[in-house]
């Protein structure tokens, strides 16, 4: 009695902030400007510029995913090697960024990157010649992977602090030598964190828009700002909503498939 | 020293600062089951991670089969390890774990699935190739780990207190399973615990260690009856360690009476420490022993009952399957044969010293 009363703040929260939001969103994407049910709005993910858009998102996320892991699990490794007195200051270094606001750093991303930015800036200053990155893909990934590196690192760092050091030592024991160590017993022991860094990454990736309305311009149009268009500048909820719902199925279905790979649940416990 | 199996030559090893082992020395025969054995911190584990090659020695070599191994990684070394909590592969079945050292060796599928079936016929696990190690239980766990390690016929097996996470009765059930194996098998067993009992029970020698010295080295009957000092007699089993006086060859005060002995050559008049085992206190009438005393504590212990009798300043821990109750006065006696002598060290640090030499 006593927890179901704790509880109430949380239920309370949720309903209003997540339950009728959801419940609004599926509303509108399912009916049209005169309210009768429509699918519509759903199948306009088929048109041209919207399934572009979300190819588009998917490839970028996917590519930042990918670069986040082969940064990430490097590092939480040698983190894990590490005294814990040692590997705070890294992970103090690797977490400040984390303490400023997102937009911030995005922000400050653009002004580096510009034409007219501090590494153009430098560049010419030594004679260089410009790097044009700002309103590219690829300036697109390093936003998204400088943001997200983080929610990559710590998954796979907490699954491989909890690996027995004399798991990996029997394995050398039977013969193994580091390489086969690895790849037969600490990776496969690391996928629930792996799973779980690839979830934290590639879902805020493939939905956000800051990061491509910022460092894209508007030269990249991913299914995040074709949202947000339809939301702010459109005003047409409807579609908005549509895509959204999409989107939603979209991630959904992905979770489901590592949900079914990660059998034991770990992941889910990050 | 020619049919060492095993040489470890003045191993020095400290971890930030704080010296683990100090010039270490010992041999390990073939075919023997050897145990390391002291309180945590005293070494023992560290001895065997660098014998396993999990640790490096600061200074110092380890010789195996007459070669220097002090530089070789684990696993090109032909032992085999059963460590603490077992260190299964959780992600792999049964089978996939007992084989996992034979399929880096590249042995062939039916080589390597006849010895699956040995190795859990000879740890008594027949049927559980295909279970997974988080539905055994802690006693099955251990014989896997077990049965993982000896599939690859190593000469040397190393187990790192791999009882210690058993209950009592699975404990003792396990060491007769461990001195069956090794006498089917005949290979070398280096067994590291802390507890004495585990040793007794299942070594040929047992190796006493503290404070990164090796305090006593010998079969489990010697280390018993004839402990070299004060920190062994008190490691193994309960005992009365007590101050007195080596009067003249076989003659001993202690405690104000001398009591005849069978030791010889300390000197005369000279200090030491004398252990006498509870069970090798007999109590008799009053006047009728050699001091008198009353006994102030009974505790019924099931085969027998432990009392503490008060005699010239000594609280006496006696074991007797005679009951004696609080408050009665009794004389003690013991036989020459159950006093045993040892050298006072003038201080611990001497004493651990001088018997590394």
């Amino acid at each position: 009695m006593n927890k179901k009363l704790l509880s109430a703040p949380f239920l309370f929260w949720s309903a209003l902030f997540i339950i009728i939001p959801l419940c609004m969103v599926f509303y509108y994407g399912l009916t049209d400007q005169t309210g009768a049910f429509t699918l519509e709005n759903i199948k306009a993910i088929a048109t041209p510029e919207h399934s572009k858009a979300l190819w588009e998102a998917i490839k970028l996320s996917v590519i930042s995913t990918v670069i986040c892991f082969f940064l990430a699990y490097p590092l939480a490794m040698i983190l894990t090697g590490m005294s814990t007195s040692k590997n705070s200051l890294i992970v103090l270094i690797f977490i400040l960024p984390m303490w400023m606001n997102f937009l911030l750093r995005t922000m400050a991303w653009q002004t580096l990157l510009e034409k007219t930015g501090v590494i153009n800036g430098i560049l010419s200053a030594l004679h260089l010649p410009a790097l044009k990155i700002i309103n590219t893909p690829s300036a697109i990934v390093l936003g998204m992977v400088y943001n997200f590196l983080p929610f990559m690192v710590l998954p796979i760092y907490n699954v491989l602090v909890k690996i027995d050091p004399n798991v990996v030592n029997a394995a050398r024991d039977l013969g193994a030598n580091s390489v086969q160590t690895f790849l037969k017993i600490t990776l496969p022991l690391s996928v629930p964190g792996i799973i779980s860094g690839i979830t934290m990454v590639f879902v805020p990736a493939l939905t956000t828009f800051v990061i491509s309305k910022i460092l894209g311009g508007s030269k990249v149009l991913l299914i995040g700002n074709v949202i947000e268009q339809e939301f702010t500048q459109t005003g047409n909820w409807h579609l908005g909503s549509g895509l959204s719902i999409v989107l939603m199925l979209f991630i959904i279905f992905n979770m489901v498939i590592s949900a079914v790979t990660d059998k034991d649940g770990e992941a889910n416990a990050l | 020293m020619k049919d060492a199996l095993v040489n470890f030559v003045d191993i020095s090893k400290s971890y930030d600062g704080q010296l683990i082992l100090d010039e270490l020395n010992l041999y390990i025969r073939e075919n023997e089951f050897l145990t390391l054995l002291g309180p945590s911190g005293c070494g023992k584990t560290t001895t065997l991670r660098i014998l396993g090659g999990f640790e490096k020695p600061d200074k110092g070599h380890v010789f195996f089969e007459g070669k220097d191994i002090t530089e070789l990684p684990p696993n090109k070394r032909n032992l085999n390890t059963v460590f603490q909590k077992y260190a299964l592969f959780t992600h792999m079945t049964i089978a996939e774990n007992i084989a996992f050292g034979l399929k880096i060796k590249g042995k062939t599928k039916s080589y390597i699935d006849d010895k699956i079936k040995y190795a859990l016929k000879l740890v008594n696990l027949d049927g559980y190739e295909h279970r997974m190690p988080d539905s055994l239980s802690g006693g099955q766990q251990q014989r896997i780990a077990i049965a993982r390690a000896i599939v690859n016929e190593p000469k040397l097996l190393l187990l790192d207190e791999p009882l210690g996470a058993l209950d009592l009765k699975l404990r003792q059930d396990m060491q007769y399973e461990l001195i069956r194996l090794k006498n089917e098998l005949g290979i070398t067993f280096i067994y590291v615990t802390h507890d004495q009992e585990e040793a007794l029970t299942m070594s040929d020698t047992i190796v006493v260690m503290n404070q990164g010295y090796i305090q006593q080295i010998g079969s489990p009957e010697k280390i018993y009856n004839e402990p070299e000092n004060a920190f062994v007699a008190d490691f193994i089993g309960d005992s009365n360690i007590i101050g007195a006086t080596m009067i003249r060859d076989n003659l001993v005060e202690i405690l104000g009476a001398r009591f005849a002995c069978v030791d010889t050559g300390f000197g005369e008049n000279k200090p030491v420490d004398v252990v006498i085992r509870p069970e090798d206190v007999m109590l008799v009438e009053e006047g009728k022993g050699t001091i008198d005393g009353v006994v102030t504590h009974l505790i019924f212990k099931g085969v027998h009952y432990e009392m503490e009798v008060m005699a010239n300043g000594f609280e006496w821990l006696v074991h007797s399957t005679k009951m004696h109750e609080v408050g009665s006065k009794v004389g003690i006696s013991v036989d020459p044969f159950n006093i045993q002598i040892m050298n006072k060290p003038a201080s611990e640090d001497e004493e651990a010293a001088k018997l590394d030499e």
